[in-house]
Order: C-alpha cells, then structure tokens, then sequence
C-alpha cells in the first residue's frame, strides 16, 4: 500500500550513499522536496554537501539507495535540463578565456543540436537571463575581469537561461558583495513564486533562517531535517558540527 | 648553403622551394603544427601538459614494433598511446601513488621499453629520426598517413569544440545538463594520441609535447576569448614551423629543435609583450592596440 504519489516530489533521495574507492563520503541520506520550496543543505567542510550535490546531478554515482527527480531517473532529469547547478566560486577556473555571454549560453547546450548552434529561442532565453541578474552591460567581458558577485550571478544566469525547474546551489553566499546578495535573495523569492525548487548549501545561518523552508543538517548522513523552525535548533546545529556550538563556528563570520 | 646566398630576403625564402623535400616538409610541418595548435589550447586549459609529455613518450615501442612489423607506424603509436593512459588510470585508481608520480612512471617505463626494443630488433629502424623528429625525409606513405590522421583530428575537434570547451571549463555542468562527459574525455585523449603520432615526425617523441602545449600557452596570454585563443594557437604554431624549417635549412641545424625553438620564442615574446598579460604590457605603449 503506497500512499505517497512520487509525482509530487520534484527531489526524492532515498537511503543514497556513496564512496569514493570505499571511502565513504555519505550515507543513509534522504532528502524530499517539492515544488517552490527552498532548503539549506548546512554542515561542516567535508561533511558530504557537495557529494549530495554531486550524486543529485549524476556527477557521481550512488552505490546504494534511489533518487528520483519528478519521479523519473536522474539520467532522464539530465537529458530534460531539470537539474541546474550553480558551482561554488572556488570550483571554476576564473582565468578560463570565456565572457558572461558565452557561460550563460552554456545553459542552453543540453537543448541544442550537436554542434550547439544557438537558435533564436536560445539568445533570447539567454538575454533574459542575464537582464535577470543585471549583467546586460557585461556581456562580453571575460570571467576574469568581473568581481566575484558578478562571477556568482553569470552562473546564476546560466542556471536561469537553462529553464530548470531544480536548482542547486552551492554557498551562493559566499564572497559576493551586498547588492548580489539582495539581488539574489530576491531571484529566490521569484524562483519560489514560480515553483522552482531549490536547494543551497551555506555557511552563514542568518541566510538559512532568512529564505529556507526547510533545512537538511548533515554529517555523513542527516542529522537532522524538516521545517526550519522546528529543525534548526541549536542543539541540532552543535551535533551537526561535531560538538562544537554554532556561536563559536560562525560568531565571527556572520 | 653559403651563407652569403641569401643576400635577399626574397632568396631566402624562395631557394628552399626549388627543393622538393623542403616543399614537402614545409607543407607537412604546417600541417602537423595546426593539428597540435588546435589541440593545444584545450591541453592548456585543461591541465594536461604532463598528460601530453606521458602520452607522446609512451607511443615509442608502438612505433618500433610497428615498424619491426612492416604495420603502419601510427597504429603502433595509436595502440601505445591510448594503452598508456589506460594504464596511467588503473593505477591511479588501484594504489595510493599519486597521479603525477603514475604518469611519470609509466610514460618512462614505456619509452623505455621502446629504447631497449629499438637495440634488439635490429632492423632499417632509425633510433635519430624516432627521437629527434625528420620533416626532411618523410617518405610518401607518411604523407597519406599523416593528411589522413591530421584530417580526422581536425574534424573530430570541429565537431565537438563546443563540447570540449565546456568539458574543459565546467564538466560537472556538462554532465548536469546530459552531455556525456566521459566520450569528451576519450575523446579529447585520443586526439591527444593522434596529435602526438602526427607530431612526432615534425619534432621527433622528445620534443612533440612542445607541439602540444607551447602554442596553446602563448595564445592564453594573448586573448580572454577561446576562440580566439584556438586561432592564435594554430597561427603560432604554423609559423614557428616555417620559421623553424627555413633556419634549419640556412644553417644546417636540427630541424625539430629549431621549430620547438621557434615557438618558445614566440611564447617568450608573448610573455614578456603581451598586450594584458605580458611582463611589460605593450598596451600601455599603444593605446587603443587591440
């Protein structure tokens, strides 16, 4: 007798682990979402977040479990263009000779021909996207030229250009000035209003409480999970860092 | 070849011409340095600089054995080189020895065993011309070989330029968006192969990873746009072909040595003048220089 209809998580990770040659980066881990909610992915460095991401996009394979993105396979959900990820600043070589117009044209490959010839409906979806972040006056400057908010919101931009209904972030938060920080805030509002799903990792605990419905703690596996009001208790944020109270983590930082 | 029968510049260039085999090498050499320069800026960008110094070493005792076998000489190479990459990442993946230190390993282990092949199967094999490079006497058969593998690697780049460049900049979007990550990977590693199989007759297995990775280096200081830095690659790498045959020709040099010489050149002008990147920045000299 199931009485859950899978149709309705556009996220559902059941009991996933994975290792990297029998090191164990994550297991037992769930994780379901819905359409238009938003949730913190906390824990400590090396605690599993961007493994999550990874297993999530199909960067990594799961060696136990199930994950379902709206009920279909990963693989099917990579081939649809459901899933965007948006890299954390450190992940991407900045010196690489590519502008924001071509990165964010990069959220439309899945969707074009082999030769990845851009049709009209693809310069307009990513004119669009780049007006959205407001980089319309950087469109051919390199990545390297631009400070690390603007870096953060091309790949923002190439999530947005991709037409994804999930969208992963990890620490959008992190080294980005105050006016992309507002203006991401208020994308996510937008996002939510349009259904997206999205699920970030992050290290400040103000943004959390500020935009997440729900939060995932994890430690290898989840510590603890649900509404964040419930969930994101100070008990269960010293768990998930080992012991150490959260004041003394992120006192200084946030 | 006095020295006094170029006077002019315009004997200098012209006189090699009446020579068949400097038509021929002038030609194949531009060939092969386009096919490398291409090539090149993905090496560059990607990191696999000592990928390439590993794979074009590693293609010695194919070539030998090849040879030995009356077989044409780049599928012996070809089987080598792609071998040693396979062999690079099982060990990689089976031990703790780091990645470096396997590539190291194995590329030397290879050449190795190709040195050692070449004193006991004593045939027609020249040791000189394996190591060293012989745009000069390349043989017919070589040509076809060499138009033929050249061609393929450049369509094959053409085809998948666009893939490349995102599996060089952001695999783990390429693979989130469907694209299949791992092809990109053989295949940016057989073009490798075949570059490194192609180049070897221009500059010789020691020198072929300048082929690979100079020309790159030098348009990467040069422009912040990929296809740009494609097109100044291959440039770079024609040119320092030419200017490298007609200087070995003059001055009865070794012929890959001086194109390797010419390109490093190149990259040191680059690296001291270039317009953004350079040591002195010439955009300051020339406002408005683009």
């Amino acid at each position: 007798m199931e009485s859950i209809n899978y149709q309705n998580f556009r996220i559902d990770a059941e009991n996933i682990c994975v290792d990297y040659n029998g090191k164990v980066a994550l297991y037992d881990a769930n994780l379901r979402l819905k359409p238009g909610q938003i949730c913190g992915l906390v824990g400590m460095n090396g605690a599993g977040k961007t493994t999550f991401f990874n297993a999530l996009t199909g960067f990594v394979n799961i060696s136990k479990g199930k994950i379902r993105i709206n009920g279909e396979s990963v693989k099917s959900a990579q081939k649809d263009q459901t899933i965007a990820y948006v890299p954390q600043s450190e992940g991407i070589d900045s010196q690489f000779p590519i502008n924001v117009w071509d990165v964010v044209m990069m959220g439309r490959y899945g969707s074009m021909n082999i030769f990845r010839c851009p049709r009209e409906s693809d310069v307009q979806a990513v004119k669009d996207a780049i007006e959205r972040v407001d980089l319309t006056d950087h469109l051919s400057t390199p990545i390297g030229n631009l400070s690390g908010g603007q870096r953060k919101r091309t790949f923002l931009a190439r999530a947005i250009a991709q037409r994804a209904s999930i969208l992963l972030l990890d620490e959008p938060f992190s080294g980005v000035d105050i006016r992309t920080e507002k203006l991401i805030s208020e994308l996510f509002i937008q996002f939510k209003n349009e259904g997206k799903t999205i699920l970030l990792s992050t290290h400040d605990m103000i943004h959390v409480r500020e935009f997440c419905d729900l939060v995932l703690l994890i430690n290898k596996t989840v510590v603890a999970y649900g509404e964040t009001s419930e969930v994101f208790t100070p008990e269960n944020i010293t768990t998930t860092f080992g012991g150490i109270s959260p004041d003394f983590l992120f006192g200084p930082e946030s | 070849m006095e020295l006094c029968s170029f006077l002019t510049l315009d004997s200098f260039i012209t006189d090699p011409l009446t020579h068949d085999f400097m038509r021929k090498a002038l030609l194949m050499s531009s060939l092969v340095a386009a096919v490398c320069g291409f090539l090149s800026s993905y090496l560059t960008l990607k990191g696999w600089a000592l990928m390439g110094d590993a794979v074009s070493h590693s293609v010695m005792p194919g070539v030998v054995v090849a040879y030995a076998l009356g077989l044409p000489f780049s599928l012996g190479a070809f089987i080598f080189g792609v071998g040693s990459v396979a062999l690079i990442g099982f060990i990689k993946q089976k031990s703790r020895v780091k990645e470096d230190t396997v590539i190291g390993l194995v590329f030397t282990g290879f050449f190795a065993l190709g040195i050692v092949l070449v004193s006991k199967i004593k045939s027609n094999i020249d040791l000189h011309s394996i190591l060293f490079g012989s745009p000069l006497g390349i043989s017919l058969s070589d040509v076809k070989q060499t138009i033929f593998i050249s061609l393929l690697v450049v369509i094959l780049l053409s085809i998948f330029r666009k893939d490349l460049m995102l599996y060089c900049f952001d695999p783990r979007h390429a693979k989130t968006v469907g694209i299949n990550v791992l092809f990109l990977h053989y295949l940016l590693l057989t073009c490798l192969s075949l570059a490194a199989v192609v180049g070897l007759q221009s500059v010789g297995i020691i020198l072929v990873v300048a082929m690979l990775i100079t020309p790159g280096a030098t348009a990467y200081l040069l422009t912040d746009k990929f296809d740009n830095m494609t097109i100044i690659s291959v440039l770079s790498a024609i040119i320092s072909s030419l200017i490298g045959i007609y200087i070995s020709f003059w001055f009865d040099l070794e012929t890959g040595g001086s194109i390797v010489l010419a390109q490093t050149f190149i990259f040191l002008f680059a690296f001291l003048f270039a317009p953004r990147y350079g040591i002195f920045k010439l955009k300051k000299f020339f406002a408005g220089y683009k």
